[in-house]
């Protein structure tokens, strides 16, 4: 119980650092660009709108910093993450319908890939030196391939020119959005190739990692006991995997950002109505609340998926429980 | 290099070839780029020809001067971000295993906080807000990456200092009264070599898919030619939705090869730091030449005399357990 509430700490301070990064970045940078888009604004918005944006970068510039700090956080405690200066309505509301699309997609995503992924690497792990190790150098040349590139040409080959697949979007036009199965499945159908090429760009890190602790693991004296007793193989192998998953699981946490980071692209590659798609059209449009926002959102999230895979990690391994290790 | 003793397998030779052609492309390419890559006085829409190798964009710009011209950009932001990131969690990280105690809680929870923050989502929130004419600063571009690649490094040099620490040499150092910052740098530090490459390469790696990402959106100034921006371009005007394979793919595999190249490399770093990863020492036809079984046998780790073995067996190689 230790761990997690020192991990329960670590993520609380992590949130505190993005939400005042969030702050003060706009303030900080040559230029004040908050102060410019405000100025821009002035005649386009209604006074009410501008008074909600001010509100949400801290209140107005005549205060202090300190005191536009403390309107920010009571802002944000309230859910209030300001308003979209292109889409006119608040940020909350907007993230609220993109969020479900990326988490559905980048989560599924990668328990598809971290499972697939593991259980190759113990398979290559055993086999060292046979002629499955030649599999490493292709998973480290699609390792190496940006995400969103191999989501262009897999998009290129496999459904704008073969037809397999669905073009674009994350359901089709003919059907109405709902819980009901032609939805549901639809969905699933226009998912599957954004979801094959997230896991075929991730599923490398976790194969060479789980592949390196099952090389060592299989040097482990236990290992040589079990085989030593006469238990079948395919017992030894899972002998072995059980053990040198534990790291890979540890890493889970440390991984999910940097696997968000990449799969974000795909979303915009695929049309995918998600966060991705919507940070570059903030982007584009120099939203600048709305891209805050985006940024407070996506590492939240990032954070309580770190915490369910330390709770894992703590669940399937006992010495952790009695040791604290941050 | 005598320090790093990389295994010679065809792997790490094939990473290191690929490497050293794309850092040549580096210091030529431009000069080899025959014409302006943003010239735009052809035809729009060529397919590869001879004239042009790789086709011309739809403002009929030639293809491949901008891939050439555009290596250079694409390898120099990776390599200052690579460089300010390693300085950044060599110091972080071996400050934070030597030192112990109360320093080592605050630089490990720095670092921590910076590995949970998702790094390209506050790339991007860095990077909007930047000056438009410091988006085209290479430099600018490399430091604000090196800013959210530096804390995995770290982690690891901390984890690989804190195992040198107890070990017998640096207590003799200390015993004889040798300065702090004497031990950290000139008996530690030289420990961790290996380990300090393979997170500089994984840095490079990391800032090249950062930057390349950037410049795709568009957040860095499209004027600049990388791989990057030609996607960036090649996107914008539809290219892999009109089929113009030549516009887009080569750019993506060329930064595909420059990442497999490193992580071959890495691998071979990986297998010196841990000797038990390399494919059993011996390739498998040296396997079938000595007849020695396929497959690896369980807690061996098999090893090949060149020398010859005192008379025991006469086979000349045997598998000797460690």
């Amino acid at each position: 119980m230790r761990m997690i509430g020192r991990r329960l700490s670590l993520y609380a301070l992590t949130a505190w650092v993005a939400i005042t990064v969030n702050f003060l970045l706009p303030r900080l940078m040559p230029g004040n660009p908050v102060q410019t888009m405000i100025g821009k604004l002035t005649g386009q918005v209604t006074p009410a709108e501008m008074n909600a944006i001010q509100l949400s970068f801290g209140g107005s510039f005549k205060h202090g910093l300190f005191s536009q700090y403390i309107t920010y956080l009571t802002q944000l405690l309230h859910g209030n993450f300001g308003v979209s200066i292109t889409l006119g309505a608040p940020v909350g509301a907007i993230l609220r319908e993109s969020v479900p699309w990326t988490v559905g997609l980048i989560g599924f995503s990668t328990i598809i890939s971290f499972a697939v992924g593991t259980f190759a690497g113990a398979l290559l792990g055993w086999t060292r030196g046979s002629r499955l190790d030649s599999l490493i150098p292709a998973a480290t040349f699609f390792q190496a391939i940006p995400y969103f590139f191999l989501g262009t040409v897999m998009l290129l080959v496999f459904a704008s020119n073969l037809h397999w697949f669905p073009v674009l979007g994350a359901y089709s036009q003919n059907v109405t959005p709902g819980w009901n199965w032609a939805f549901v499945g639809n969905v699933i159908r226009y998912g599957e190739l954004p979801v094959i090429s997230i896991v075929l760009s991730s599923i490398a890190g976790w194969m060479l990692g789980m592949r390196n602790m099952m090389i060592t693991m299989v040097g482990e004296d236990f290992v040589l006991m079990a085989v030593a007793k006469g238990l079948p193989r395919r017992k030894v192998i899972m002998h072995a995997a059980r053990n040198a998953v534990l790291p890979s699981i540890a890493n889970l946490s440390l991984a999910i950002g940097l696997v968000v980071s990449g799969a974000l692209l795909v979303e915009l590659v695929f049309n995918y109505p998600g966060v991705g798609d919507l940070l570059l059209q903030a982007v584009l449009n120099e939203d600048y609340p709305l891209i805050q926002g985006i940024f407070l959102v996506i590492t939240l999230t990032v954070l309580c998926a770190n915490l369910i895979a330390d709770v894992v990690y703590l669940a399937l391994d006992p010495r952790t429980r009695t040791e604290a290790a941050v | 290099m005598k320090i790093l003793r990389l295994p010679k397998s065809p792997k790490v030779l094939l990473g290191l070839g690929i490497v050293g052609f794309f850092i040549l492309l580096t210091i030529i390419g431009p000069w080899l780029a025959p014409y302006s890559p943003s010239a735009t006085n052809f035809a729009a829409n060529l397919t590869p020809s001879a004239h042009h190798w790789l086709g011309t964009t739809s403002l009929g710009q030639d293809i491949y001067s901008q891939l050439l011209v555009g290596a250079r950009a694409t390898m120099v932001v990776a390599l200052v971000a690579g460089l300010v990131a390693t300085v950044l969690s060599v110091t972080i990280g071996v400050a934070a295993g030597y030192l112990g105690g109360l320093p080592d809680d605050g630089l490990s929870l720095l670092s921590n906080v910076f590995l949970a923050i998702p790094g390209l989502p506050l790339l991007i929130v860095i990077d909007s807000y930047l000056p438009v004419n410091s988006r085209s600063n290479s430099f600018v571009i490399g430091l604000i990456i090196s800013l959210t690649g530096w804390a995995w490094g770290a982690r690891v040099l901390r984890a690989q200092t804190m195992s040198l620490r107890n070990r017998d040499f640096v207590e003799a150092a200390r015993i004889i009264g040798e300065k702090r910052h004497r031990i950290m740098f000139t008996e530690i530090a030289p420990n961790l070599l290996p380990v300090l490459a393979s997170s500089f390469l994984f840095t490079v790696l990391y800032s090249i898919g950062a930057y390349v990402t950037l410049a795709y959106i568009g957040l860095t100034s499209t004027a600049v030619w990388n791989w990057g921006t030609m996607l960036y371009w090649a996107q914008a005007n539809n290219a892999p939705l009109s089929n113009e394979w030549y516009w887009f793919v080569p750019p993506g595999i060329c930064i595909a090869l420059v990442g497999t190249g490193l992580a071959l490399v890495n691998f071979g770093i990986d297998e010196f730091i841990n000797p038990r990863l390399r494919a059993a020492g011996i390739t498998s036809r040296q396997r079938r030449k000595l007849g020695l079984p396929r497959r690896v046998r369980l807690g061996l780790t098999p090893v090949l005399r060149t020398t010859r073995a005192p008379r025991v067996n006469p086979a000349p190689a045997k598998l000797v357990s460690q």
